[in-house]
């Protein structure tokens, strides 16, 4: 069974009857068990379990350090382009939105490159938006043979491919794998996804599938929080994570817990995600999950970035602009969405360190 | 105590250890310094020979026997991918190799190790494979050339102690190379039992790594090998379920002396 005919099994799980039928004893008892099912998960992701955050984070912080011990890794992410036939409700690319596009010349994936492997990254994440047009496999192709001589880690996050099209880039030099479902409930799905490819639900679901399946070596998923009940949405990303871990036993698993943040364009349905909110979730994932890495973006606040390093984040984005040629340029009318924390590498290093972290720069290496 | 020796190399120290899970590569010199360990094991993934503060290479001690390991590879071709890679790095010509394709439980393939033992081996590596404890793996390992075998006592980081010690006990029995527990020690009083038990030495790593105080704990651990060792060097005395004071199954023989 394929993760789609998983996940839709649990189309008829009565959310409420879950959380009224359980006690205080019963989150404490799955805190300490050794291995969560699916419904103890979400239980964890219950409001009452919202009581027990405390038990739950050192539960946490022991099977963190058990699996990564106090390592923390960094990367940064570089948007080759922001050209997009997609109109999402959430999104600043969205191809009804007046922002400049551009799309960065060879010239200038090589520039931006020297520029963040001065500040001693070695894991880069290249973003493209959704167009087959001025951004197509060869174009990214292209970039992945430029940034392999700066960085010894490469991840995606363009476009969902066929499989053949991620053996292509996995040949050109790709390691990593990054892909968020955005929203996990296929109505809202349906809704904020407008117009444009991205409109189908099942080959986007199914993108991190395809990649294992050509031995990728690492996949992050995530879904858009905000966009439906975070509840819901958290517990549908931790089983797709634990079917994935299931499924590709070769393959890392990591999950990002993004919050919508400001961006061009109006979507008014937001449902609120407290800073607790995206806590309990970290907790329950890393306590469903205890060897699932886990993701937080430069979306969060400085503070909040660092007082949730000892909750179980492996890795961190630093030093970031989401703008096409931001690592070079000055331009500021082409980003994705407003970043919160704006911090160099250096300066976020220093901040992991303080808190008794060590980051990293490099954890892969071409072989 | 009695000298290990490994690859032609004679080691007084019997604790190897391992470089991940540190707050910091900081703290790496005096843990080296405060258990007297010669032997230290990297992921080559993570070294990283750009960065000045990053290297770990400019923490270790230059008389330390540097043990790169395969940490990342998921079959034999990826194992000797990156032990090659690793001498070129100037790591030296010692790699321990680990083959994982399994991200939960981080068990080692012992039928891929073995494959990837022998290719290395043939190359002039000093091989010494991480593996599941299998008497019939480890005597593939021996014939293909591996310098030590590895057996886990639990899974890596988990701190549970030798939970496979009736396995490795009877590899600590019948291969004639080293034998060291590798993963799972958790406490020295572990690395003691292993020690006890015959083993040749351990490696320790997140016990020491994610302890409060590192150094000391490095140090504890260097105590508990060498009580171990010179305990099994002095031959335990026999254990014993009744006090010994009589003979109470053939006690009769002696009663018409009387």
């Amino acid at each position: 069974m394929g993760f789609y005919d998983l996940l839709k099994s649990y189309d008829d799980l009565n959310y409420d009857d879950i959380f009224n039928s359980m006690t205080d004893e019963d989150i404490l008892r799955i805190i300490r068990k050794r291995k969560l099912s699916d419904v103890d998960f979400l239980k964890l992701l219950s409001p009452q379990a919202g009581k027990h955050l405390e038990a739950m984070a050192q539960e946490g912080y022991k099977k963190t350090l058990q699996h990564f011990g106090k390592a923390i890794l960094l990367y940064t992410p570089m948007y080759l382009a922001n050209y997009c036939v997609n109109k999402c409700a959430y999104c600043s690319y969205n191809l009804e939105n007046d922002i400049t596009r551009k799309k960065l010349t060879e010239a200038e994936i090589e520039a931006e490159a020297k520029a963040i492997a001065d500040t001693g990254l070695r894991h880069i994440l290249i973003l493209t938006g959704e167009s087959r047009k001025h951004s197509p496999i060869s174009y990214v192709v292209k970039a992945v043979n430029i940034l392999k001589k700066y960085f010894d880690s490469i991840t995606i996050e363009i476009y969902p491919l066929s499989e053949e099209e991620y053996g292509e880039l996995i040949e050109a030099g790709v390691d990593g794998l990054t892909v968020y479902q955005e929203v996990y409930n296929p109505e809202i799905y349906d809704r904020v996804h407008i117009a444009g490819p991205k409109k189908n639900y099942r080959f986007r679901l199914e993108a991190p599938e395809r990649a294992c399946l050509q031995k990728i070596r690492s996949v992050n998923i995530g879904a858009l929080l905000g966009l439906d009940d975070w509840r819901k949405e958290a517990f549908k990303t931790g089983i797709h994570a634990r079917y994935l871990q299931d499924t590709y036993n070769d393959v890392d698993i990591s999950v990002s817990l993004p919050r919508i943040r400001p961006h061009v364009g109006v979507f008014e349905e937001v449902h609120d995600v407290t800073d607790k909110d995206i806590v309990q979730i970290m907790l329950a994932i890393r306590l469903f999950l205890p060897n699932a890495g886990i993701t937080i973006s430069t979306r969060e606040n400085q503070a909040f970035r660092d007082n949730i390093i000892q909750l179980g984040v492996t890795k961190m984005s630093a030093g970031v602009s989401t703008e096409v040629g931001g690592h070079t340029s000055k331009e500021d009318d082409t980003s994705q969405f407003e970043i919160s924390d704006k911090r160099t590498v250096e300066e976020v290093r220093e901040a992991i360190l303080s808190k008794g972290y060590h980051p990293i720069y490099k954890d892969w290496m071409k072989i | 105590m009695s000298d290990l020796v490994i690859g032609g190399n004679k080691l007084e120290s019997r604790l190897l250890i391992g470089s991940g899970k540190f707050p910091n590569h900081d703290v790496l010199p005096n843990v080296i310094e405060s258990c007297g360990t010669q032997v230290i094991t990297m992921a080559v993934r993570r070294v990283n020979l750009e960065s000045k503060e990053e290297n770990i290479l400019d923490y270790i001690p230059k008389d330390c026997i540097l043990l790169p390991n395969t940490s990342g590879a998921r079959n034999a071709e990826e194992a000797v991918r990156i032990a090659r890679l690793a001498k070129a790095m100037g790591c030296g010509n010692w790699v321990k190799i680990e083959v994982i394709s399994d991200n939960k439980y981080l068990l080692p393939d012992n039928q891929e190790t073995i494959k990837a033992t022998e290719i290395l081996a043939k190359e002039g590596f000093v091989v010494l494979p991480y593996m599941s404890p299998d008497l019939m793996s480890a005597k593939r390992m021996v014939e293909a050339g591996a310098a030590a075998v590895m057996p886990l006592g639990a899974p890596i980081g988990t701190n549970r102690g030798i939970r496979t010690k009736e396995l490795v006990q009877i590899l600590i029995d019948e291969i004639d190379i080293p034998v060291i527990v590798d993963a799972g020690i958790g406490r020295p009083s572990q690395a003691a039992e292993a020690m006890e038990m015959g083993a040749d030495a351990v490696l320790v790593n997140t016990a020491i790594a994610t302890a409060d105080d590192p150094v000391r704990m490095a140090e504890a651990f260097s105590l508990a090998v060498k009580a171990g060792r010179t305990a099994y060097e002095a031959k335990l005395g026999a254990e014993s379920v009744y006090a010994k004071a009589s003979s109470p199954l053939t006690g009769f023989l002696n009663e018409g002396d009387k």
